[in-house]
C-alpha cells in the first residue's frame, strides 16, 4: 500500500511537471486548441462529398419521346445538369476531353428498339474519370433501378430514388465532424507523446531521470494522463463547434462518446510512447508521427468508405486505432447505439493499447545504453 | 565489506563497439573524501561514472557501491545517491522552485519535510531569492548550484559529479568546491571528474584516467612525490629559443611552458640534469635560469600519460 501511494505520487509528480511545461510552451499549447479548431473549420467548410449539378451534355440522336423522357429523368435527380446539346458523339467526347462538361449522356438513333432487347445497354453515359467522386456518382445513379422497362411506355412518377439513413439530407459535415474528433486526436496525440520523451533525452533530462528512483511504468503513466485530459478537451471543443457551426447532433450517449475517445487517447498516447522509444530525435518523432498519420485519415473509413477498399487497405486499416474509433464515434453520434453493442471495435482499441504499452515498456528500459 | 570504502570496482571495463572506453579499471574510494577523477576529454571519466550510478552496464567486471552491487540492485541505490550530469539536466522552462519541488516530490519527500528542505537548500545556495525565475534564463553558476541544490536535496550518501565546473566562471568554482567540502564534512563521499589541474589539487584523492585506462592513483601530495621524472624549471627571455635548445638534452620527456617559464621533464636515471640542461642552454643571448623545481599535478600528469603512451606502443607483456 505504502508502495503503491508512493508510485502515485511519482507519477502525479510527473503529471503536474508535464501540464507545467505545456502551460509555458505556447506553440504546443497552441496546438491543443488551435489545431482542432483549424481542422474542423478547413475539414467542415471545404470537404464535400454531396455532388450536385455536375454539368452534362447530350447527345440524343433517337429524338423520341422516350429519349427525351430518359434525358429530363436524369436531370430531376439533381446529380447533373445538362448545359449543352451536340449532334454527334464524336462532339461530345471532344467536349468532355476539353473539360468542357464531365459528363456525356448518348442515346443512339436505335434507342427505341435497344430498350425492348433485354440485355443491351439502351444509352450510354460517358463520365471523365480523372474525378472519382463524380465517376462513383453518375456509376451509383446508372445503376440505380432502371425504370425504363422493355414495353413500358410511361415512366413512374417519381425519378431514381436513393433513400439515405442516419443522414437524410446527406450533408457531408455530419459524417465529418464525429471522425474528424479521431483524426484531429490522432494528428496532435501521437506528436505530444511521441516528442515527450524523445525530448528530454535531447536535453539530457533524461539522463537525471533514470538515476531518480522513477520506474519506467511511472513515467510512461506519468505522461499519458495529462494528454488523456488535453485530449478529451479537444474532444469538447470539436463536438461543440460541430454542433454551433455545422449543426452536427449528438444522437447517442454523451458518456458514451467521452469513454470512446478516452480509450482512443489512451491508444494514440501509447502509439506516441512507441515511436518515442525508437526515434533519436524529435525530429525524427514528428517523421514517424506523421508517417502513422497519412494511412490513419486514408484507410480509417474516415474519407473513403471502408468496404470499398482492397483486402490489403482493410487489413492494415485494422492495425490503425482511428479505424475503430471512427466506427464507435459514428455509431454513438449518428445512429445513437450504445457502446456496449458494440463490443469489438472496442475491443480491438483496447488490444492496441495493451500490445503498444508492452512494447514501449521493454524497449524503454532505464538504461542509457 | 569493508565499511570505509563507499565503491569498490574490480577490472570495470566498457567497449562500444571497437572503441575501449574504460578499460579494465579498479579502484576502491573511501568514504566521506573528496576523490578526483582527472584526464582530458575521452579518457574515460563519464563512461566511468556512468557504470558507477548504473546508467551503463559494462561489459565486464564488477562495481560494488555503498556495498550494493549496482548491477543487481540498482533501484535500492538510487535514493542514497546524487548525481549531477555534466551537462544541465534540469528543466530550463520550469522555474527554481519548481524543479526543487519536482525533483522531491521524485525522492517521495512527505509534505512536511518538503518545505523545509527546499527552503534550506536555496538557502545554502544562495537561491532563495530566484525562486519564481525559470532556470533556463540563470547564469552558468546559478544553473550548476541549482543543479547541486536538486542533487543533494534527498540527503544521498554518495555524489557523482560528471564535471560540474565546465561551464562556470573562477569565482563560482570556488564557492562551488566550498560546498563540497562542507558537504564531506557531514560525511558525504564525493567523487568529481575535472580537467581543471587547480580542481584536482583540491581533492583528497585522485585518479589519473588515460584513454580507458588508471593511469596513477593516490592523493595529490603522494603522486607529486612518486612522479617518475625529475622536473626542471627554465626562465629565458626568448623562451621560444630555450625551448629548440632543450630538445638537444639527453633523457628529456617532455617541456611545457607554464606562463614565462618551461617545465622540462627528465628521465630520473639522469645523474646531473640540472648540469646537462645548463649546458644545452649556453649559448642563449641572454642567461636562463634553472633551478629543480617542486613537480606539480601538471608534471604528474603529463609525466603518467607519457607513461602509458610508450607503454601502449611497446607490445603488450
Amino acid at each position: 500500500m505504502g508502495a503503491l501511494l508512493e508510485a502515485w505520487g511519482r507519477i502525479a509528480a510527473i503529471a503536474v511537471k508535464e501540464l507545467r511545461q505545456l502551460g509555458r510552451d505556447r506553440l504546443t499549447f497552441g496546438m491543443v486548441v488551435g489545431i482542432p479548431l483549424l481542422q474542423i473549420l478547413i475539414f467542415g467548410y471545404s470537404i464535400n462529398f454531396d455532388v450536385r449539378n455536375i454539368e452534362a451534355a447530350v447527345v440524343d440522336q433517337a429524338r423520341t419521346s422516350g429519349s427525351r423522357a430518359l434525358v429530363r429523368q436524369l436531370e430531376a435527380t439533381q446529380v447533373l445538369h445538362v448545359t449543352r446539346q451536340y449532334g454527334s458523339p464524336l462532339e461530345l467526347e471532344r467536349a468532355i476531353d476539353a473539360g468542357e462538361v464531365s459528363v456525356g449522356i448518348y442515346v443512339p438513333p436505335d434507342f427505341e428498339r435497344r430498350r425492348l432487347e433485354d440485355g443491351r445497354p439502351a444509352a450510354q453515359i460517358l463520365v471523365d474519370g480523372s474525378e472519382p467522386t463524380i465517376e462513383g456518382v453518375v456509376r451509383a445513379l446508372a445503376g440505380a433501378p432502371q425504370p425504363l422497362r422493355a414495353g413500358a411506355s410511361a415512366f413512374p412518377a417519381r425519378p431514381i430514388e436513393v433513400r439515405t439513413l442516419y443522414n437524410p439530407e446527406k450533408r457531408t459535415a455530419v459524417q465529418i465532424v464525429p471522425a474528424l474528433i479521431g483524426v484531429i486526436l490522432n494528428m496532435t496525440m501521437v506528436i505530444f507523446t511521441a516528442i515527450a520523451i524523445v525530448r528530454e533525452r535531447e536535453r539530457g533530462n533524461l539522463e537525471l531521470l533514470i538515476t531518480t528512483p522513477v520506474r519506467s511504468a511511472e513515467l510512461m503513466a506519468g505522461k499519458l494522463l495529462p494528454y488523456i485530459g488535453v485530449g478529451l478537451i479537444q474532444t469538447t471543443l470539436i463536438l461543440l463547434v460541430g454542433q454551433w457551426l455545422f449543426d452536427v447532433p449528438v444522437v447517442g450517449g454523451v458518456l458514451d462518446l467521452y469513454a470512446a475517445a478516452a480509450l482512443f487517447i489512451a491508444a494514440t498516447l501509447m502509439l506516441g510512447l512507441l515511436i518515442s522509444t525508437i526515434a533519436q530525435t524529435q525530429f525524427q518523432a514528428v517523421q514517424l508521427s506523421f508517417f502513422t498519420m497519412l494511412p490513419s485519415i486514408l484507410l480509417s473509413g474516415f474519407m473513403f468508405p471502408f468496404d470499398g477498399m482492397p483486402r490489403a487497405a482493410q487489413l492494415i486499416a485494422q492495425v490503425l486505432p482511428l479505424t475503430h474509433f471512427v466506427d464507435l464515434v459514428r455509431g454513438v453520434v449518428l445512429r445513437g447505439a450504445p457502446l456496449a453493442s458494440m463490443p469489438l471495435p472496442l475491443l480491438k482499441l483496447a488490444a492496441f493499447f495493451a500490445i503498444a504499452l508492452v512494447l514501449a515498456a521493454v524497449r524503454f528500459r532505464k538504461r542509457l545504453d | 565489506m569493508n565499511d570505509a570504502i563507499a565503491i569498490r570496482a574490480r577490472g570495470l571495463t566498457r567497449r562500444f563497439g571497437h572503441l575501449t572506453a574504460v578499460d579494465r579499471v579498479d579502484l576502491d574510494i573511501p568514504r566521506a573524501q573528496i576523490y578526483g577523477f582527472l584526464g582530458p576529454n575521452g579518457s574515460g571519466k563519464s563512461t566511468t561514472i556512468r557504470m558507477l550510478c548504473g546508467l551503463l552496464r559494462p561489459t565486464s567486471g564488477s562495481v560494488s557501491v555503498l556495498g550494493t552491487d549496482v548491477l543487481r540492485e540498482p533501484e535500492k541505490l538510487r535514493r542514497k545517491l546524487g548525481y549531477m550530469t555534466q551537462k544541465f539536466s534540469l528543466w530550463e522552462d520550469l522555474t527554481v522552485g519548481e524543479n526543487l519541488e519536482f525533483i522531491a516530490r521524485i525522492y517521495g519527500i512527505g509534505r512536511e519535510a518538503r518545505g523545509a528542505r527546499i527552503a534550506a537548500r536555496l538557502e545554502e545556495y544562495r537561491l532563495a531569492d530566484r525562486v519564481k525565475q525559470r532556470a533556463g534564463t540563470m547564469s552558468g553558476g546559478q544553473k550548476q548550484r541549482l543543479a547541486l541544490a536538486a542533487a543533494t536535496l534527498h540527503e544521498p550518501e554518495l555524489l557523482l559529479l560528471d564535471e560540474p565546473t565546465s561551464a562556470v566562471d573562477p569565482q563560482s568554482r570556488r564557492d562551488f568546491w566550498e560546498s563540497l567540502f562542507q558537504l564531506v564534512h557531514r560525511g558525504t563521499t564525493i567523487l568529481v571528474s575535472t580537467h581543471y589541474m587547480d580542481e584536482a589539487e583540491r581533492c583528497h584523492r585522485l585518479a589519473i584516467l588515460d584513454t580507458g585506462r588508471l593511469a596513477a592513483e593516490g592523493t595529490p601530495q603522494a603522486l607529486a612525490a612518486a612522479i617518475d621524472a625529475t622536473v626542471i624549471e627554465v626562465e629565458a627571455d626568448d623562451i621560444e629559443a630555450a625551448r629548440r635548445a632543450l630538445a638537444a638534452v639527453a633523457g628529456l620527456k617532455s617541456v611545457a611552458q607554464l606562463g614565462t617559464r618551461l617545465h622540462a621533464l627528465l628521465e630520473r636515471k639522469i645523474a646531473d640534469p640540472l648540469g646537462s640542461v645548463t649546458h644545452a642552454l649556453r649559448d642563449l643571448r641572454t642567461p636562463a635560469r634553472v633551478e629543480l623545481a617542486r613537480p606539480t599535478l601538471e608534471d604528474v600528469f603529463v609525466a603518467v600519460t607519457l607513461e602509458e603512451a610508450a607503454a601502449k606502443r611497446r607490445p603488450a607483456a
